[in-house]
This record gives C-alpha cells, structure tokens and sequence, in this order.
C-alpha cells in the first residue's frame, strides 16, 4: 500500500553555490503519482538550477535527487548514478527551445526518440498522434524556424513525450505565449494530468500556478519560503479580499483614519494603495467619501500571496 | 499516448548498473552527470549512434553542396601547385626514389584534406550545435550523456573527413596521379588522421566563446604545421632544429604513412607514425571530453 504513493521524485536538502553566492539553499519536495507541482518565485530565485539538479545537469554541493518509478521496480534510482535509467522514463522541456532548426516537426520527433534507444517504427507509429496533441498535424512538414512561438512550445512539449514518461520537468513552458497560445498549452497540461501523469513545472503566471497545480512551491534568494495548496496557501497568509484605490491622491489614504481601521494590512506600490481586509463592506462605504479615486474589489489571489511573500521590489540581478 | 512503450533501455540489459561513481555522494564534483571529476575516465555506450545519425540526416539534405565544397579546394591546389609549380620543379626525391612533383604533392595534400575537413566540422559545426542551436542540451535531456555526445561529434567530424577524402581519392584515380594498390590501404589511415583531428579541434571547440576563436586555431596552428610536415615540400629542408619538431607533428606522422603508399612503397617507421597518431588522438580526445565536461557541468 506504501508503494501506491511513493513519491516519484524526491528532493532531499538540496543546495547549490556559485562563488560566494548561494542560489538553491537547502530545498527539500516531493512529488506523487499524477501529481503538480509548481514551482514559483521571482527571477534568480533558484527555479532553473533546482530543475537542472534534478536533471544531473548540475551537481548539487549538497542533497539528493532519487527517483522512484512504479513500473522500474521499487529499487529508487539516484542523480547522477542512474541518469541514464531515470532520463529514460523523464520528458523535458526546457526554457529555451532547443528544437533542431534543420528538421521538420516529424523529423524533429524521430531524431528526438532515437536518443531514448527507441526503434524507428515504434516511434514513426507514435508521431501522428503527438503531431496531433501538440495540433500541429498540418504542420508535419515544416520546420521550427517557419512556426510560432506556441506552436514550437507544444513541438518541444510532444518531443517530451516521444517516449511516454512518466514525469514531466517543464521549465516556464509558457512563457512568451500569447493568451491563446498558453489556454491551449494549458489545456493539453491538464489532459496529460488526467492522463496519470505527474508534472513538475516553473512558471512566472500565477493564474497558471492555480488552475494547473495542485501544490505550489515558493523559492526566494535559493530557498523554500512555502509550500502548499494554492487554496491554502492564500488562506494561510492573506485576508480574504482586497480593495485597491488608485487615482489623484490615493496615496494619502495609506494612513487615513477613517479607512485605515477597516483594513487589516495596508501596502503601497506605486500610484495604487491596496487595503487588505476580512469584511471589505466598510472600508467601501468610507471610500464612497472619495469619488474622484478609483476603486477595485476583488478576492485575494495567489499574485498578492506572491508579492507578500516575496516582496514587491523589482530584482535587479535578473 | 496512453499505450506503453518498449524504451530500450541499455541499463536493462547489463547485469548489474555500473557504480563507478566514488562512495560517499558526488560532493565537490565537477561532473554531475558522471559523479566523477572532468578528469576521470572517459565513460563511452553505444548512445552515440543516434546523435551521430542525427547529423548524418542534416548533411544528406546538404550532400551536393558540401560534395562540391569537399573536392573544389584540395583540386584547386592540386591543378594550381601540381601542374603549375610541378612544371617549374620537376622531380622530387622521396626515401631515395625520384617522383613527379604532383604526386608528392597529391599524397601529402590528401591528408591536409583529412585535417582540413575534420577541423571544420568539429570546430564550426560543432560550436553551432554546442553552443548557437544548444542541440547538444536537448539531447543531454533524454538519456544520452555528454561522453557519448563528445564522442558522436568525433567521430562525425572524422567521418567527414573521410568523404572528403575518398572524393579526392577518386578524383586523383581519375586523372592518374597514382595507381598504387596499396592505395587501399591509405584509406583507413586516412580515417584515423581524421580522427585525430577531430579529438584535437574538440579541444578548441570546448574553450571557444565564439567562431572568431577558430580563426586563432587555424592560422597560428593548422597553417604552421601544414607547412612544417612536408605537403608542399620535403621536410628535409627544414633547418635541423625545425625539423626535429616537425618530425613529431601528428601531420608528418600522417604524411609518413601515407605517401609511400601513394608510390607504393612501405613507409619507413610505420610503428612510430602510428604512435605519434595514436597517443596524440587518445590524449586529446581525453583533454577535449575533460574541458567539455568542464565547460557544461563546471
């Protein structure tokens, strides 16, 4: 029964220098059978270096990556000493497209599940069908260069798939979409979810944290800062409604004594204040003394989670 | 995409997972993947073959131009020095036998060509896979290692070098330079001199930054020694002092193999050209494998 939810990758206290810098600072996760876990946090936080630890990429100064594959067995498999066993039953998409430019998208997809030993018919049999995933069937016979910037993220992501892995590592797989471009990107995330399989991914959306994972992990300067349900999470550190003014003098109202009892926490940023509030009624009705502001009520989400946690600083070093 | 798939799992099929790895974790290791130092042994299975099929493919689609690219240069310099400068200079004595000028010079420009094609394609090529297309990081995200992507690329850039070769071959059989049988042999002495500078110009592709690096290697290494190992003219004019390194030259090495089958003849010191290739091409593939692990897991 234990076996049923082993976790299919498991990181153990893992930390990483660079020179004097420290850039993943003892982050511990899990993830089980057809879970998602998302991995978040601000540039430079630590996102790409714990992927490429668990890769073998990288080698950790400290920690360990084992992995545990149901159908290898119940032996756990260890980074780097079985890279090339785990790697067989890994996809990966990377930030940065590394698609070849000389091959066309069914050419791309051989080439890619001759790396992982597979035999040229079983893979010539899979390539409709992930043609048909990544909806590129039409584009069969053309190369990277002539595709959008979708149609190349969902390549890359069939490409992941050329040999049926079990987990999925995909680093910002949206990033640079446009809104239709990543709804279609999302929804083919969720259909492999449904699928069974589990999915380990790093992002900057947090609309796209919430809706595809179902436990988030927040790095900042290398290390674990929280971990939880999305659900949770905002309801662990934040008050459940914001109210956000902006407009000529809106900032003076940060520490008005008419609002400020109302709200539980007050932030600025900018032109905009936001009011943090259980009962967000009367702060409302008080504002109505102000009709030249603008106001924006709304329920707390995980971007204000985010920017709580994490600060609303822009970081120079990314 | 739900049906299982047969991975062919190469691990699978040996008794026991190899643990070559030191006890104790990989702490302080330059080389995650191989959980060794950039030094330690190079660690070779046969997940070469489909990196080096990978290129195979994009050349077919470019085997005309590249044909032509090949044999264009190496004839020109035949036609231009053979003919031209042949007439001027006659006979040229080799090991005591006097031979026509072009064929002195065919049997040592063939291995120029070898070294010529193989440094292109390990140098240009492979610092555009490496570094521009970062085809190499997509593949070291299935489970293919850097060793056997180093090792694909070598022995695609000698492979290379071999077309490049047996092309010229043909064309030299064609115009009658020569009709040694012992010609046959050249060939695979030919794919070795490939091979060496394929593991040589690894080196210089592992430290390059950009293709401006390349032109250092050409100039102040490849043109050196091109005019040091005897193609153009007898090592035998060198001064004594010049000479004594330039007998050491992995190019003179391979010119004394290989022109005295062009006459055919043996060569003199078959076991010492063949050393001096040899431990050359294991050394350097070595260095390039160490500072490639260096340059990606360092």
């Amino acid at each position: 029964m234990a076996s049923m939810s082993a976790p299919l990758l498991q990181v153990h206290h893992l930390r990483k220098r660079y020179g004097a810098t420290t850039v993943v600072d003892d982050v511990s996760f899990a993830i089980a059978p057809g879970e998602c876990l998302g991995v978040i946090g601000p540039n430079g936080a630590g996102k790409t270096t714990t992927i490429r630890m668990c890769l073998g990429l990288v080698a950790p100064d400290d920690g360990e990556v084992s992995y545990c594959f149901p159908a290898a067995g119940q032996a756990a498999l260890r980074m780097p000493r079985d890279a090339r066993a785990i790697k067989a039953r890994l996809g990966v998409v990377s930030q940065f497209d590394t698609l070849d430019p000389d091959f066309n998208c069914a050419e791309n997809l051989l080439v890619y599940g001759r790396y992982f030993g597979l035999k040229d018919a079983a893979i010539r049999a899979r390539i409709p069908q992930l043609l048909e995933f990544a909806a590129l069937s039409h584009k069969a016979e053309v190369r990277p260069g002539e595709l959008s910037g979708g149609m190349k993220r969902r390549l890359s992501l069939a490409r992941a798939l050329v040999n049926d892995p079990q987990l999925l590592l995909l680093d910002e797989p949206t990033t640079g979409l446009d809104p239709q471009a990543r709804h279609l990107m999302w929804e083919r995330l969720q259909l492999l979810l449904q699928q069974g399989k589990s999915i380990l991914l790093t992002t900057h959306f947090m609309d796209e944290a919430e809706r595809l994972c179902h436990r988030l992990l927040v790095l900042d300067h290398g290390r674990k800062i929280a971990e939880g349900r999305p659900r949770d999470l905002i309801a662990e550190h934040l008050e459940p409604d914001v109210v956000e003014v902006y407009g000529g003098g809106a900032l003076a109202l940060a520490d008005d004594p008419a609002l400020r009892p109302h709200a539980a926490r007050v932030e600025v940023s900018g032109e905009t204040v936001f009011f943090y509030t259980a009962n967000a009624r009367p702060l409302l009705t008080a504002l109505e003394a102000h009709p030249q502001l603008r106001t924006l009520h709304r329920p707390a989400n995980l971007e204000d989670l985010f920017l709580k946690l994490t600060g609303r600083q822009i970081r120079e070093d990314a | 995409m739900n049906e299982p798939l047969e991975v062919e799992d190469l691990e699978r099929r040996r008794p026991a997972p190899r643990r070559e790895g030191p006890p104790g974790g990989q702490r302080g290791h330059a080389s995650a993947e191989r959980g060794g130092g950039i030094w330690s042994p190079p660690r070779l299975s046969m997940r070469w073959w489909p990196v080096f099929q990978r290129n195979l493919l994009v050349w077919r689609k470019l085997v005309i131009p590249s044909l032509i690219g090949n044999i264009a240069e190496p004839l020109i310099w035949l036609v231009a020095f053979g003919y031209g400068l042949g007439a001027l200079v006659g006979q040229v004595a080799v090991g005591g036998q006097s031979v026509p000028y072009i064929l002195f010079l065919a049997s040592g420009s063939i291995c120029m060509s070898a070294m010529n094609a193989a440094s292109f394609e390990a140098l240009y090529s492979a610092f555009s896979r490496m570094h521009v297309q970062k085809t190499w990081d997509g593949i070291m995200n299935a489970p293919v290692s850097l060793d056997d992507v180093v090792l694909a690329e070598m022995l695609w850039a000698a492979f290379k070098a071999l077309f490049a070769v047996t092309a010229i071959l043909g064309v030299m059989l064609a115009l009658g330079i020569s009709h040694s049988p012992k010609l046959l042999l050249a060939w695979p002495v030919l794919l070795g001199v490939g091979i060496s500078f394929s593991c040589i110009a690894l080196i210089f592709n592992a430290l390059a930054r950009g293709y401006d690096f390349f032109t250092y290697y050409f100039t102040l290494f490849l043109t050196p020694m091109m005019f040091l190992s005897g193609v153009f003219f007898p090592r035998e004019q060198l001064p004594g002092f010049v000479r004594v390194l330039a007998d050491w030259l992995p190019l003179a090495a391979a010119i004394d193999l290989v022109r005295p089958l062009f006459l055919d003849q043996w060569p003199a010191h078959p076991w010492r050209s063949a050393a001096v290739l040899g431990v050359s091409t294991v050394a350097a593939f070595w260095v390039a494998l160490a500072l490639t692990r260096r340059r990606f897991f360092g």
